[in-house]
């Protein structure tokens, strides 16, 4: 039951230029992917992560996704995908209390003689390294993104030759449903 | 659990008689052959068109006037595409249909097989919800999921892709009830909160209007729009999907507004201090400029789709609810409300502002076809329209009085769906007059449907607007681009009578406009095969009232500019 009271942000021209992240329960079927990607395609949204998996319920997938909402309402996106005959849920969480993980892997350029510098500039991160090769070293980082942005920048300095982010999950905390 | 198996194909067509569906627009194909053979010992009659696209229209047409599922049925690749167009037609007009497609054997798929096309994921966009059956046990629950969505909440298009093998192989036959689906939400009781408030805010406005649409047709809402409206005294404006929920001859009725509506019901709806508006979506060729459009008016928008509300203008209150369901509850909560100054207002503008138009030096005015359509028929035909100008004098000109009357491809613009539509709904409603208003080149786009229609013994009229253009565009050419016109000539037309004689119908012509009263009754009388009455109309002629594109009420042109007269 949708209830409006008064005035919406929308109609007072409020447009948010943030990154939301959505929450979407979906059901565990063939193209449901297509069927989200192809929405948030149409209503011209852009999808800056996008994290999918099992959840407790094997019928039921988690989408966590994070979009730039800048310019259009959010809102209607969220009214649109709640429609979708497999989509069963979706929270937007921009204002809720949640903890949010991201995990990255970077693939840094390093000389064994800058090994015990990398490794107390993961310890820092409290990363790891996770892989030793031919002038390579492959480190990791788990946590929010913003905590994600600063550990790919310390790296930027020795060399990043390939990096890899899951993008986000969340869940909320306390008594709210994610 | 019992498992009872049963022919794919078998139980299907035992799904569709489980939704009382006794006819279908379907065409064969080798991935269908299967639900072909299962037909031929069902009671379930099939309508072979001749071009999948008007199979999808005719099941369309059928839906609208009849307020049941249509069902279509097409082979897979070619077959299931071309009912594409028709599944966008029914998509963005809300039309509850059902269309079944074949597919190539399920260990075929993605192989680039022989007529294989990603159905599903063509259609995605274009249909409420769709399924490719890939698991054998769920084909009969599919199938009647597919009618429930269809059918409830926003009606819609939904598609059922099923592999050759699945319905040519034996399926469990399961008995269950399909209400109440995961994350499909119907909506829920009116909240009698929002009611009261909607309630004190109509009794408190000086200038209320109700802006209805296709909504309340598909609620079968009409008796209580009429309740409400003569109740509070409030003036009805109506959208092209909302023609014919109340009764345009009533006292009440403030017309069509919009890029081609009547002046007067722009002029209530931009005058006015409320809008009460009853499914309908504040399309663009209503609003124009939304930045100008009603400035001063507050909004309580109903409709049974949440994501509607607030898509395009802000609302003070917005209701998700069926609109009968709604209006059962708005109806006691408002005090009765006498017509004063702002009513008067309205019929004023009614009055100052007539639907006109000039009588031609050369040819026949197609309004006047329309209007003298109206008297013979007494506003009682169904009526289905193509896309042009033939749809919105049509609009103008037929008054309506009941709902599910008038069939015409409001939000996709679709040239090519009258004939195959106003052949679906000929079909649902045997006994009923059907009309086409079409124009000369809508209806050659499906006019392969002639020979359905003629062996079929449907006696669905067509009028021709026959100006020998491609009008609206035309029109559009001459006002906006200096009247450089291009790729809207259609000279070289076929003779359009003898074509409906070729294919076993009546044709009939008629240049003089004095004989346009003869050639239609003289159309109006056949009642076992179609007719094809060809109107030579004046070339020119335009369509007003004129609101330009992301214009507001206040450009309004009523008539043709001097300049260029």
């Amino acid at each position: 039951m949708l209830q409006t009271s008064g005035i919406s942000d929308f109609a007072l021209g409020k447009v948010t230029n943030m990154t939301h992240t959505l929450s979407a329960l979906v059901k565990n079927r063939p193209r449901v992917l297509a069927r989200v990607a192809g929405l948030f395609a149409r209503r011209d949204f852009n999808i800056e992560s996008l994290a999918v998996s099992t959840t407790e319920d094997p019928a039921i997938s988690r989408m966590t996704i994070a979009v730039d909402a800048s310019g259009t309402p959010l809102e209607q996106v969220r009214k649109q995908l709640e429609k979708l005959h497999d989509v069963v849920t979706v929270i937007d969480h921009t204002e809720h209390a949640v903890v949010e993980r991201e995990l990255c892997m970077i693939k840094v350029r390093v000389k064994p003689s800058q090994r015990a510098e990398v490794a107390a500039l993961v310890e820092i991160f409290r990363g790891d390294i996770i892989d030793i090769g031919n002038g390579a070293l492959i480190v990791q980082s788990i946590g929010n993104s913003d905590k994600i942005d600063a550990f790919i920048e310390n790296f930027d300095d020795y060399g990043i030759v390939e990096l890899v982010r899951t993008g986000k999950v969340v869940l909320a905390r306390g008594a709210q449903k994610t | 659990m019992s498992e009872k198996m049963i022919n794919g194909a078998v139980g299907m067509l035992q799904v569709l008689e489980e939704e009382d569906v006794d006819i279908i627009f379907g065409y064969p194909g080798g991935a269908v052959i299967p639900i072909y053979d299962a037909l031929y010992d069902s009671k379930i009659r099939n309508i072979l068109p001749r071009h999948e696209q008007g199979a999808a229209h005719a099941a369309d047409g059928y839906a609208r006037s009849t307020g049941r599922v249509g069902v279509c049925l097409a082979t897979s690749g070619p077959g299931a595409l071309n009912l594409v167009t028709g599944l966008a037609n029914a998509y963005m007009d809300s039309v509850p249909m059902v269309a079944i497609t074949g597919q190539v054997k399920r260990h075929l798929i993605g192989k680039d097989s022989f007529q294989e096309a990603d159905t599903t994921g063509v259609t995605i966009p274009v249909t409420k919800h769709n399924y490719l059956v890939t698991n054998t046990a769920e084909l009969v629950d599919i199938c009647r999921e597919a009618f429930y969505l269809a059918r409830t909440g926003r009606p819609g298009p939904v598609l059922v892709d099923v592999p050759f093998d699945v319905s040519i192989g034996d399926v469990p036959w399961t008995e269950r009830n399909i209400e109440g689906l995961d994350g499909y939400e119907q909506p829920k009781p009116v909240d009698d909160e929002l009611i009261r408030r909607a309630a004190q805010m109509i009794d408190e406005a000086k200038k209320p209007v109700l802006l209805i649409g296709g909504g309340v047709v598909a609620s079968g809402a009409s008796e209580k729009l009429l309740e409400f409206a003569t109740k509070c005294n409030i003036g009805v404006i109506h959208t092209l999907m909302g023609k014919g929920a109340f009764p345009e001859s009533h006292e009440l009725s403030m017309g069509m507004p919009g890029m081609h509506g009547m002046a007067y019901a722009s002029l209530a709806l931009q005058n006015s201090d409320l809008m009460i508006v009853i499914g309908a979506r504040f399309d663009d060729r209503i609003t124009g400029d939304l930045e100008k459009f009603a400035p001063g008016a507050r909004v309580i928008h109903i409709d049974v789709d949440a994501a509607e509300i607030e898509k395009v203008r802000p609302v003070r209150i917005g209701i998700c609810a069926d609109a009968g369901d709604a209006l059962d509850k708005l109806i006691p909560a408002c005090k009765p409300r006498d017509k004063g100054p702002w009513e008067q207002q309205l019929f004023e503008w009614r009055r100052t502002h007539p639907l006109t138009y000039p009588t031609p030096d050369e040819g026949i005015a197609p309004q006047y076809i329309v209007e003298q359509l109206y008297e013979l028929t007494g506003g009682s035909a169904i009526i289905a329209t193509e896309v042009g100008q033939n749809q919105m004098w049509a609009a103008q000109y037929y008054k309506l009085e009941k709902p599910r009357r008038f069939l015409s491809s409001g939000g996709l613009g679709t040239m090519g769906y009258g004939f195959p539509a106003a052949i679906g709904a000929q079909v649902g409603n045997p006994g009923e007059l059907v009309v086409d208003i079409a124009g000369d080149g809508s209806i050659q786009m499906n006019q392969q449907e002639l020979t359905t229609a003629s062996i079929n013994k449907l006696p669905v009229k067509v009028v021709i607007l026959n100006n020998g253009y491609l009008g609206l565009v035309r029109q559009w050419q001459e006002m906006f681009f200096d009247n450089r016109l291009s790729g809207v000539d259609l000279t070289g037309n076929p003779d359009f009578a003898k074509m409906a004689e070729a294919h076993g119908g009546v044709g009939l012509r008629c240049a003089e406009p004095d004989k346009v009263r003869e050639t239609l009754e003289q159309g109006l009388e056949v009642n076992d095969r179609p007719v094809f009455m060809d109107f030579l109309v004046h070339k020119e002629e335009n369509v007003f009232p004129f609101i330009p594109a992301g214009k507001s009420v206040d450009d309004i042109m009523m008539e043709q500019p001097e300049k260029q007269k």
